[in-house]
């Protein structure tokens, strides 16, 4: 089966030449959740900036290498990075709705796209809270101001914004962090719901976490990817000392 | 003097200078409102001058400034926003960049009288527009893009970051994200912006001295090619060069165009202030 | 997946616009530069014919007589420095006192009306002072037993408070950003407030209020019709002593308000004026550029994309 995504021997530099990723190379399967573990600045939001091209945004920093998406090189001049971005999107950590309503928010990539077409926004707008599990939550206050949204319910509108784009690939960056242990439950199984629908690569809050629901795992430690296998056998019978380390909680 | 006496001193010291630096604010605001108010009319604010301007009102004066106030408007304001835009959004640490924040400095700095001579070299002869609204609007518009330019780009770098990188997240564009997240949020302080270089410009008086401003005329404007009278030059011309001129008109001119000033500052203050309690971010 | 996908509009035509777009705001940028270099131009155009002209030596005497067609614009110049010193003598001291004072000493009420009070001055038009320093402070000052109210002392008055707002304002951010702990340091070791003042908050703030000086006086130097109203406009040197600044005298900026409506285009004194705004202009570009390198005009930001 051709891997969703790979990435080839890539390396990724800093302005302030932190080198944030080393000779990493990696295959995620389609309809597969992936989950990137490891201690604290070892590469893993880097990482997943790169693969819908957020990277770009960060001035000087150099890469090398090469990242696929469904075989195709998605640093290729014939790449519409704007429409990558959309195959493959992003929920970031801080749960930021844009300022303006909840139906604002659902269809802002839509609209930016330039789709037009009111019944097919609206049809979105219902599958991707329905999706998200936040329909029945705000199906009354859809044009009210996302702001006002708690915590776990600002991340499911995230969620569902990335999904209104019906996207191929969900990258996740430890979605969970800001919320309690009720909204972290609610999201994981949200996610769960999606798998056989999207790829997802995500950054977990914790090692158990990442037990939870992963179906592949890979362990990246100063921006080196030091092991990658199955969720079972790398949790229960790590090959590589420092992934045992670091899943007993010996540091990190 | 001992450490206990040096502060006391010195507290005392600061306040009086201080008294010193804002009573006469005080004392100037009142007076001139003391002295002007008798003069306001109905009939002074909308009639023209008579009897060689030492009766009736100040009606031309008055239309002159606000269109000679729209007219700067729609110069600076485009110009200005798009090199805000341009500075906070596009432009890259290297010699471009510094040379434009250089230029916007100096720009600052130079002095009104300067921007008359420039309007009367550039647009009143060279571009042939003559003494008109026209050649005064373009040079107190250039005049005011410094002012508009940086209250803008303070605006526009106000509007969190992670606004831009959600959208552009989302698939949008550059400018999309430009135009659809961060011109929006940041409108109100361009507008404030946009109004305190409008109230500097409308009591200007060395850049339309031989630009735009005339003696008196008889008839209210007609065209962008037409002189026009103006607040802070009528002011000045029957302050100092129509002998027995009542003091009560020179007073009552002065407070209105005092009045006009003070509420766009008002006006600007009151939108900043009412903006930043309204947004939820 | 949808079936009624509804084609999107046109994207490459989309690119092209927004290409466009991004073309017209480079271009606003770059022509802050054209818009510095044009008037440096048009002033040196129309005024070069003075420096041409006019034998440097006349240029620079000690007589202003356009009338004989002598052109010495030493008296303008005296003029200008007699009122800027004197307006730096009144305003430096007061507006770093009242900068002090805001940020140190006044209780939060207070400065919350102080401080829209600087902005209402900023805000009132050079001309409403100059008259009201024409109409009443002028008599003042001869009532005091002065010759005249209209001296280079009554126009550094003025100009001393029309320059306040710029020298309160960027001061009292220099003092602002003047990290908290420095000043909790002293005042730890036993300091009293006045001495962390002194020693300590005014050092670390020291370019920060250089600039405000510096921007300051090329507020001063520019002013025009204010100058032009309580001056007294005589083109002549003063003796040289204290008693100059109770003379009256002229400024450069002022001869260029009250002559040029009286020259013909092209004439050598129209040249002359345009010659003296030239001479304006270079100065204020030499204060705000000695300003821009104290505070270092730093074109880092953080931007949004790399695709431009």
């Amino acid at each position: 089966m051709q891997p969703k995504i790979s990435l080839q021997n890539v390396f990724y530099t800093y302005a302030d030449e932190t080198e944030a990723l080393r000779n990493v190379s990696l295959d995620v399967l389609p309809n597969q959740v992936f989950v990137l573990f490891g201690p604290s600045r070892s590469g893993k939001s880097t990482l997943l900036r790169l693969l819908n091209r957020l990277s770009d945004l960060t001035e000087g920093a150099r890469f090398q290498g090469t990242v696929l998406v469904d075989g195709r090189n998605i640093f290729d001049r014939s790449v519409d990075v704007f429409d990558l971005r959309r195959r493959v999107s992003m929920v970031f950590a801080v749960p930021t709705p844009l300022p303006g309503s909840i139906r604002d928010n659902l269809t802002y990539g839509l609209k930016m796209a330039g789709q037009r077409n009111a019944s097919l926004l609206e049809t979105r707008v219902h599958r991707s809270l329905e999706q998200a599990g936040l329909w029945d939550e705000v199906k009354d206050r859809l044009d009210s101001s996302a702001m006002a949204l708690s915590g776990g319910q600002k991340q499911r509108l995230c969620l569902a914004r990335s999904l209104a784009l019906e996207p191929e690939v969900i990258l996740l960056d430890n979605p969970t962090s800001g919320l309690d242990p009720i909204s972290t439950s609610v999201v994981e199984e949200t996610l769960r719901e999606l798998t056989d629908q999207y790829t997802i690569i995500m950054v977990p809050h914790s090692v158990q976490q990442a037990a939870r629901i992963a179906d592949r795992a890979g362990f990246l430690l100063n921006g080196e990817l030091v092991e990658v296998n199955d969720t079972e056998s790398i949790f229960l019978h790590p090959l590589d000392k420092r992934t045992e380390d670091y899943i007993t909680g010996r540091f990190g | 003097m001992s450490r206990q006496q040096t502060q006391r001193l010195a507290s005392v010291l600061i306040t009086l200078t201080a008294v010193l630096v804002f009573v006469p604010v005080i004392v100037v605001i009142v007076y001139l409102i003391w002295q002007g108010i008798g003069a306001i009319s109905w009939e002074f604010l909308t009639q023209p001058p008579r009897n060689g301007m030492t009766e009736g009102g100040i009606w031309p004066a008055i239309l002159g400034t606000l269109i000679l106030t729209m007219g700067t408007a729609l110069v600076s304001m485009p110009f200005s926003i798009a090199t805000a835009i341009y500075l906070a959004e596009y432009a890259g640490d290297n010699r471009l960049t510094r040379t434009i924040r250089m230029a916007i400095v100096n720009l600052a700095g130079i002095p009104s009288i300067v921007y008359g001579l420039f309007g009367l070299g550039a647009f009143v002869l060279a571009a042939g527009f003559g003494t008109s609204i026209l050649a005064g609007s373009l040079t107190l518009g250039i005049m005011t893009m410094p002012v508009v330019i940086s209250t803008a780009e303070e605006a526009i770098n106000s509007v969190p970051q992670q606004f831009r990188t959600v959208s552009l997240s989302l698939g949008a564009s550059k400018w999309q994200t430009i135009w659809h997240q961060v011109l929006p949020h940041a409108l109100p302080g361009i507008i404030t912006g946009m109004i305190l270089g409008l109230s500097r410009a409308a009591g200007e008086t060395a850049p339309i001295l031989f630009t735009v401003a005339a003696f008196y005329v008889p008839t209210l404007p007609t065209s962008i090619f037409d002189q026009t009278m103006a607040l802070p030059y009528h002011l000045y011309v029957i302050a100092t060069q129509v002998p027995g001129m009542p003091l009560k008109i020179q007073y009552g001119t002065a407070l209105v165009l005092l009045l006009i000033t003070l509420t766009m500052t008002l006006i600007a203050t009151v939108v900043r202030t009412a903006v930043r309690r309204r947004r939820d971010w | 997946m949808d079936t009624a996908q509804a084609p999107p509009e046109s994207l490459p035509n989309r690119r092209i616009g927004e290409r466009i777009i991004e073309g017209v705001i480079l271009v606003a940028g770059i022509s802050t530069i054209l818009i510095v270099a044009l008037i440096f131009l048009f002033l040196l155009k129309e005024g070069i014919n003075a420096f041409l002209d006019i034998p440097l030596r006349q240029l620079f005497g000690d007589r202003w007589y356009p009338i004989e067609g002598i052109y010495g614009l030493m008296p303008l110049l005296v003029g200008t420095t007699l009122v800027t010193i004197g307006a730096v003598i009144i305003a430096v001291p007061l507006g770093l006192v009242a900068a002090i004072y805001l940020g140190e000493f006044a209780p939060q009420w207070l400065r919350e009306i102080l401080k829209p009070l600087i902005e209402i001055l900023a805000g009132i038009p050079s001309i409403v002072l100059g008259f009201l320093g024409w109409v009443a402070l002028a008599p003042l000052i001869q009532n005091a037993g002065a010759d005249t109210g209209l001296t280079a002392f009554t126009g550094s008055l003025l100009l001393a408070y029309m320059s306040l707002p710029t020298i309160i304002s960027i001061s009292e951010d220099a003092l602002y950003a003047v990290p908290r702990e420095y000043r909790d340091g002293a005042l730890a070791i036993g300091a009293t407030q006045w001495q962390t003042i002194w020693r300590v908050v005014l050092p670390a703030a020291r370019s920060g209020l250089v600039i405000a000086v510096m921007l300051g006086i090329g507020r001063v130097i520019g002013e025009t019709m204010g100058v032009l109203l309580v001056t007294g406009n005589a083109a002549n040197m003063p003796a040289f002593g204290p008693g100059m600044f109770f003379n009256p005298v002229r400024t450069m900026t002022a001869t260029i308000a009250a002559e040029m409506g009286e020259v013909a285009q092209g004439s050598l004194h129209y040249s002359v004026l345009f010659g003296i705004g030239l001479i304006l202009f270079l100065i204020t570009f030499v204060v705000n550029w000695l300003a821009a390198r104290l505070v270092g005009v730093s074109g880092a930001r953080t931007k949004v994309g790399g695709q431009v």
